[in-house]
């Protein structure tokens, strides 16, 4: 069961400080899924994220990644979860004093022993495969919002993780870059095998990468739908996932 | 004209003629639980200020209660489109809290400032203990920028405010030591003062003013972009990665600095006294020769560390603490001179009296 699943969540409550914002959140991602975590705004997608990354701590409930007790483990063990996880925030979360380079660099830097020109190796690579090649000596502040980001996504695929996620990647893209961006997560699930879990209240990007997914409903706090989003579009559980679906299209209306 | 009739549980409300932001309009409250009918008869004119006057009459009533019946569209639309969304059932609580519970709160809210504050003191020696074992990871060019940030590129700012602290302090000393004929005294008067502790001070003023603010908005801006949670979640300790270099940078600048000021503060009393008071410059440099004591010295570079500790702490705290938007960080940025100042003053008490109390 444990090793099916690259995180399994039961139970889990969080928020911030004394405010619940979700609870009793349990589900499942499969290795090598794409999974949405979608919902409206404000109702803890990125909290839930936080959650998930080990950047506050959860409530109450149960979080395995890899199959280490992500809540009750030591910092060694989470340290190596993190180890094999990738983050792309929203804004890149590049580090403006650092070149591309430098910022990729960083976490090969921190975690393996390779020498530095092997490290450079690996970061033209990283760039070149979201394609930034002969970026490396530009500064975050050089180059577009969408560059950024794939920078940022280079930066999180440089310790080749098993698992990426990313934070409302389409925020601040155009259309046509925010496509490029789906079309890349798809390339990278699909060849390097990387479970991917997305942040995102884009439709046209949940529709178009999502496989899996769960919708966080503020009103009741909780989960209220899980399954492939075109599934759900066909055979909404309930009235929010359906208007969230549709952009606010009536559910008695569209169901009958 | 607005005219309110009252049928049973029904209430009709007829609108008609000019109708502005003037008409006069009263719909008690109280009839809020029973169904209101608004009718249009020959309206001639109507604008929004009238439509937010019946809005606000209305805003109580369920949406459900309301009717319309032969009101112009556009007003029609404006109050359906307004009465489309319920109104929040919980109002944000802004009251003022009563004196004790404010007094509870400050209380409060200082236990866990001083507790977070210890604790981040705490990691930051953690950090340097790390660094003199060779384990802890910071970037050597940061430490370079960050260093001639703060030393190089602060050497004319400083300097030219101690050149004028040294000055104005000769030209007070003067006024009142010329009274007793004894002017000449200024050189030793400045040259105590600015290697004893005012050098430091100045210093650190500057410095607080300088650095620790660069310091907070950095480390906030990283906070505002999501910097702070990447290191995190790479497993680099913000303390090694941040905050470390920044407390080497000042604490080996701060003395150096200090040097720089003592020797400009002792000029700008020099100039005074031989342009001013007519002091010959050989006597200026001998009673400044006479007056220089290493121990002074000494005291006010060691001011000097302790201030530079004082600046970095301060400004990467509040940098590391600065909350997600631009208000936190132009906060964070005046919490961390102000308070880098006070500490600086409260510091310095306290090492005179310690000062004192052994004899130095």
């Amino acid at each position: 069961m444990k090793e099916k699943f690259i995180i399994r969540a039961e139970n889990l409550s969080i928020g911030y400080e004394d405010r619940v914002i979700m609870k009793d959140l349990s589900f499942e991602v499969p290795q090598g899924d794409i999974f949405i975590i979608m919902g409206g705004s404000g109702c803890g997608k990125s909290t839930l994220l936080r959650t998930l990354t080990g950047l506050i701590p959860a409530h109450a409930g149960q979080i395995w990644i890899r199959g280490t007790d992500f809540i009750n483990g030591s910092r060694q063990e989470k340290s190596e979860v993190m180890k094999h996880s990738g983050i792309l925030y929203q804004s890149g979360a590049l580090f403006s004093s650092m070149t591309l380079a430098e910022n990729v660099a960083l976490p090969l830097q921190q975690y393996t022993s390779h020498s530095p020109d092997k490290i450079s190796q690996i970061v033209s690579f990283k760039l070149a495969l979201v394609g930034l090649a002969g970026y490396e000596d530009y500064y975050p502040s050089e180059i577009s919002g969408g560059m950024r980001k794939r920078a940022g996504l280079a930066r999180a695929l440089a310790l080749d993780p098993e698992m990426v996620y990313f934070d409302e990647p389409s925020a601040g893209l155009d259309p046509v870059s925010s496509k490029n961006l789906d079309d890349l997560i798809l390339e990278i699930n699909k060849t390097l095998g990387t479970t991917i879990i997305v942040v995102t209240h884009e439709l046209s990007s949940i529709f178009a990468i999502g496989k899996n997914s769960i919708f966080l409903d503020k009103t009741i706090k909780t989960i209220s739908a899980k399954g492939n989003p075109s599934d759900l579009l066909k055979n909404p559980p309930n009235e929010q996932v359906y208007e969230f679906l549709t952009r606010g299209e009536s559910y008695e209306k569209g169901t009958k | 004209m607005v005219s309110v009739k009252t049928q049973g549980n029904n209430i009709i409300c007829t609108l008609e003629g000019v109708l502005s932001g003037t008409t006069p309009l009263d719909i008690p409250s109280v009839l809020r639980n029973k169904k209101i009918q608004l009718v249009g008869s020959n309206i001639e004119s109507w604008n929004t200020d009238f439509v937010v006057l019946l809005f606000n009459a209305l805003k109580h009533f369920p949406k459900d209660n309301i009717s319309y019946s032969q009101l112009p569209q556009g007003m029609e639309q404006l109050l359906r489109l307004a009465f489309q969304t319920p109104p929040q059932e919980k109002e944000i609580s802004r009251a003022k809290l009563p004196f004790l519970e404010r007094v509870g709160e400050v209380g409060i809210n200082f236990f866990h400032c001083v507790k977070k504050g210890c604790t981040f003191i705490r990691e930051c020696l953690v950090s340097w203990g790390r660094q003199l074992c060779g384990s802890a990871v910071y970037r050597s060019k940061d430490f370079w920028m960050i260093l001639a940030d703060c030393g190089p590129q602060s050497i004319l700012i400083v300097s030219l405010i101690s050149f004028m602290v040294g000055l104005i302090l000769a030209f007070v000393g003067a006024i009142q030591l010329k009274t007793f004929g004894a002017q000449i005294y200024v050189a030793s008067l400045v040259t105590i003062g600015m290697t004893r502790i005012m050098g430091a001070i100045m210093t650190g003023v500057i410095m607080a003013g300088r650095t620790g603010a660069s310091y907070a908005a950095t480390i906030g801006t990283m906070q505002v972009n999501e910097e702070l949670d990447a290191l995190q979640t790479m497993g680099i300790s913000r303390t090694d990665f941040l905050v470390l270099p920044r407390m080497n940078a000042l604490l080996l600048s701060m003395p150096i600095l200090i040097l720089l000021a003592d020797f400009m503060g002792i000029l700008g009393g020099c100039f005074v006294c031989v342009l001013f008071w007519d002091i010959p410059l050989s006597e200026y440099i001998k009673y400044t020769t006479n007056s220089f004591y290493l121990n002074n010295f000494l005291v006010g570079v060691f001011h000097g560390i302790v201030f530079g500790l004082i600046i970095a702490w301060c400004g990467c705290y509040f940098g590391v603490h600065c909350g997600r938007n631009a208000d936190s960080v132009g906060a964070a940025t005046t919490k961390a001179v102000v308070y880098s100042i006070v500490w600086m003053i409260v510091t310095t008490g306290i090492l005179t009296v310690i000062c004192q109390w052994l004899g130095v």
